[in-house]
């Protein structure tokens, strides 16, 4: 384990040490420093403090854990590998990912989950603890996005327009979301057991990792939300 | 409907003291126009199924076939055009988006055609390019606004990255999926060839052609279709796509039907899922964050790649392309109106967005005013169709131009504007594969070898001719320019004085 002190360096230097380091790093006294992990393809690296904005953007397996929270567009375009954080995230986490985990043990900002992929072996999975923001899932093309709503501040667990656009993969909500409004080009219903066999290992190990009751997590009813075409404007055009 | 019956636009003639009754033209038109009578004693032909594009005509053996405009036209004027009545016709009858392909096809003014090039005499005498030096090279990307040394005198030569081109064009982005895989392979390796760059556009890049990366640039657009690691690895630069001059201002949608084999693969998508592209990068909403996107592409290769940023030309676009400047970015990358597309909805195409003569004029003058001009390199693309526009291009104050359009046409395309069909009878903008096998890939380079070899001649005869031996020397050298026929303010925007001034 190599440790690195963020406040000693710059941005572009502390992510040279990072790719020049032969192990895995720690990164201490992390104040915003972005482009943490780019493009990195493996180790570990654990980071004390609140790493800046594109955190593990084309992450393509290496695992990152963050002590603390995280802040825009984590896993940007991510292809492989884990971003744990114990914390809040900002928006647009997990932007068009198309593999690997990110598990947020708080809330997500706006847009989490936006245009996720999924093909061939590779599907990816996001698992929120909290509530997120506006726009859940938009233009979802693949993947699995769970929201598990365990704040107790009574607020609705997704913002407005959540699955606008959505297209492929699976949006599945802890409780049955009475209160949120659906697009018309999605179907919500209550979760099956099937459904669910699908989504529980990452559940269990969300919980095992944030150290969460999973028996008071599971035992609940769920709702999934999938699209009702992989094609959803085709009839909108007309040759000219 | 009675009244939703449009008599064809285009018939199909057909000599019958030619015609060898082979019937080649059925096997040869993916549209469907030539079939058999009942009897199989004669062809016909589905005139309404006709596109015009050519396919026949250049395929028949006996050369019997003619296409022509249909002459029973609506009783049109200037004000409700042809175009105009069948154009609500078919919305009244579909209640859909008019689509369509390629460039602004309105009759706009063409500013290259309004300029006129330079010519020494007597004084700065011309040049032969023939028997004199004539450098054609540029170099694209930020360019160092001080010469350093290190404390032995020696000079620092960490350059930043940047593109070497042999010639001042390369072709421009077109994604695997909207143009065929034979198309892509003979762009490929004319860029080798040539040794200039051709442009994945937002459909990845097919493993086949990781080979050709150092003449690649690799797009990444708001939909991340095909982006990871090795893919930003492999190309020479990496292009973000924030719009494109056919369709300023929307996203991009290539139907699942599209989304077949090797292209799903290459998309990292599933087969028969639509692609989307959102209008925005939904990480993008000001130049800090579009800075972000370019430093994260920057941190995920290391700083060895220059990052291009592709806008389409609009009416803000002097102030756009500044904030550009100052992003991080290396190359900006300016698409106007005219730019071709695979699929835009026809309002878009034919009204949003500016010439890119405007706005490249616009640019260059604001980069220069605010002395940031060295910050980055412009490359201009929309409609460049032969060498002059090249030359008045960079005489304008670009570093180069892409072209497409003009490369697809040397690849055989004949400009039948109705790629959004993926019915190509040339075997461009296609995935079917009895369709692609037309292109022949080695055919399809040398042809685009030659045409690009062609202008390079002229462009080098034109530069001779102006007593200019280099590329670099005539970039934003506005006096060996002249506008005719055109008024003050167009002048003024341009930067030329018109022609006798």
């Amino acid at each position: 384990m190599i440790i690195l002190n963020a406040r000693a360096t710059d941005n572009a230097a502390l992510n040279e040490s990072v790719r020049a380091a032969k192990d895995d790093c720690e990164i201490v006294g992390c104040i915003g420093e972005r482009f943490i992990g780019a493009g990195l393809s493996s180790r570990t690296i654990r980071i004390k403090g609140i790493p800046g904005n594109a955190l593990g953007a084309y992450l393509n397996g290496a695992k990152i854990f963050v002590d603390g929270n995280a802040q825009d567009a984590v896993g940007d375009t991510m292809n492989a590998g884990e971003i744990t954080i114990n914390g809040n995230a900002g928006d647009a986490a997990g932007y068009a990912m198309r593999g690997g985990k990110i598990y947020i043990k708080g809330n997500a900002g706006y847009r989490a989950g936006i245009h996720m992929k999924e093909y061939a072996g590779k599907s990816p999975v996001i698992v929120i603890g909290g509530r997120c923001g506006s726009f859940l899932g938009e233009y979802q093309a693949g993947g699995l996005i769970i929201v598990l709503g365990l704040n107790d501040d009574g607020k609705r667990i997704v913002g407005n327009f959540p699955c606008a656009g959505m297209h492929g993969g699976r949006v599945l909500l802890r409780g049955d979301a009475k209160d949120v409004v659906f697009p018309d080009k999605v179907t919500s219903a209550r979760a099956t057991a099937d459904d669910l066999a699908a989504a529980t290992a990452y559940i269990k190990e969300f919980c095992a990792y944030f150290g969460i009751d999973e028996n008071f997590v599971l035992d609940c009813p769920y709702t999934l939300i999938t699209p009702d075409s992989a094609n959803p404007y085709k009839r909108m055009y007309v040759e000219n | 409907m009675q009244t939703d019956y449009i008599y064809p636009r285009f018939e199909v003639e057909r000599k019958e003291s030619r015609c060898s009754n082979c019937g080649l033209c059925i096997n040869e038109c993916s549209c469907g126009v030539h079939y058999r009578s009942k009897d199989g004693k004669y062809l016909l032909s589905d005139d309404s199924k006709c596109v015009n594009c050519q396919r026949c005509v250049a395929t028949c053996p006996t050369h019997a076939l003619k296409i022509v405009k249909s002459n029973c036209d609506f009783r049109e004027n200037s004000n409700w055009t042809s175009d105009s009545i069948r154009e609500i016709i078919k919305q009244a009858s579909s209640g859909g988006v008019l689509l369509s392909s390629m460039g602004n096809p309105q009759p706009f003014p063409v500013y290259w055609d309004k300029l006129l090039i330079n010519a020494s005499q007597v004084t700065n005498p011309p040049i032969d390019p023939l028997r004199e030096p004539m450098e054609t090279r540029v170099f694209l990307g930020r360019k160092p606004s001080e010469i350093r040394r290190n404390q032995h005198g020696q000079l620092i030569c960490d350059l930043p990255p940047r593109l070497t081109l042999e010639l001042p064009v390369m072709f421009s982005a077109m994604s695997y999926g909207s143009i065929s895989y034979n198309a892509h392979a003979a762009l490929a390796a004319a860029a080798a060839e040539l040794g200039t760059y051709y442009n994945t556009g937002e459909g990845g890049l097919h493993e086949n052609f990781y080979r050709f990366g150092n003449n690649t640039v690799v797009q990444v657009a708001s939909g991340r279709f095909g982006v990871h690691k090795d893919y930003l690895e492999a190309g020479a630069a990496i292009e973000i796509k924030m719009g494109q001059g056919a369709k300023p201002g929307i996203g991009g949608h290539l139907p699942g039907s599209k989304i077949v084999g090797d292209v799903s693969r290459t998309r990292m998508i599933p087969e028969g899922s639509d692609a989307i592209s959102p209008a925005p990068h939904h990480d993008i909403y000001s130049i800090e964050d579009l800075r972000q996107l370019v430093f994260s592409l920057k941190e995920a290769t290391e700083y060895k790649k220059p990052v291009i940023v592709k806008i389409a030309a609009v009416h803000n676009v002097a102030a756009i392309a500044s904030g550009i400047a100052r992003s991080g970015a290396d190359i900006i990358a300016i698409d106007g109106f005219r730019g071709g597309t695979g699929a835009a909805p026809t309002r878009i195409r034919d009204n949003v967005g500016i010439p890119v003569e405007l706005a490249l004029a616009a640019v260059d003058t604001r980069l220069r005013d605010e002395g940031i001009r060295n910050n980055v390199s412009l490359v201009v693309g929309g409609s460049i169709r032969n060498s002059t526009d090249v030359i008045k291009a960079i005489a304008l104050g670009a570093d180069a131009c892409y072209i497409a359009t003009a490369a697809l046409i040397a690849m055989g395309c004949h400009m039948c504007r109705n790629c959004q069909s993926g019915k190509c009878n040339w075997g461009i903008a296609t995935q079917n594969p009895q369709l692609v096998k037309r292109l022949d890939p080695e055919e399809g380079c040398r042809r685009l070898v030659n045409l690009m070899t062609a202008w390079k001649h002229e462009i080098m005869e034109i530069m001779g001719g102006m007593g200019i031996n280099s590329v670099e020397s005539l970039r934003g050298n506005r006096l060996m320019l002249r506008g005719i026929g055109l008024s003050s303010k167009e002048l003024d925007v341009l930067g030329v004085m018109h022609a006798g001034e």
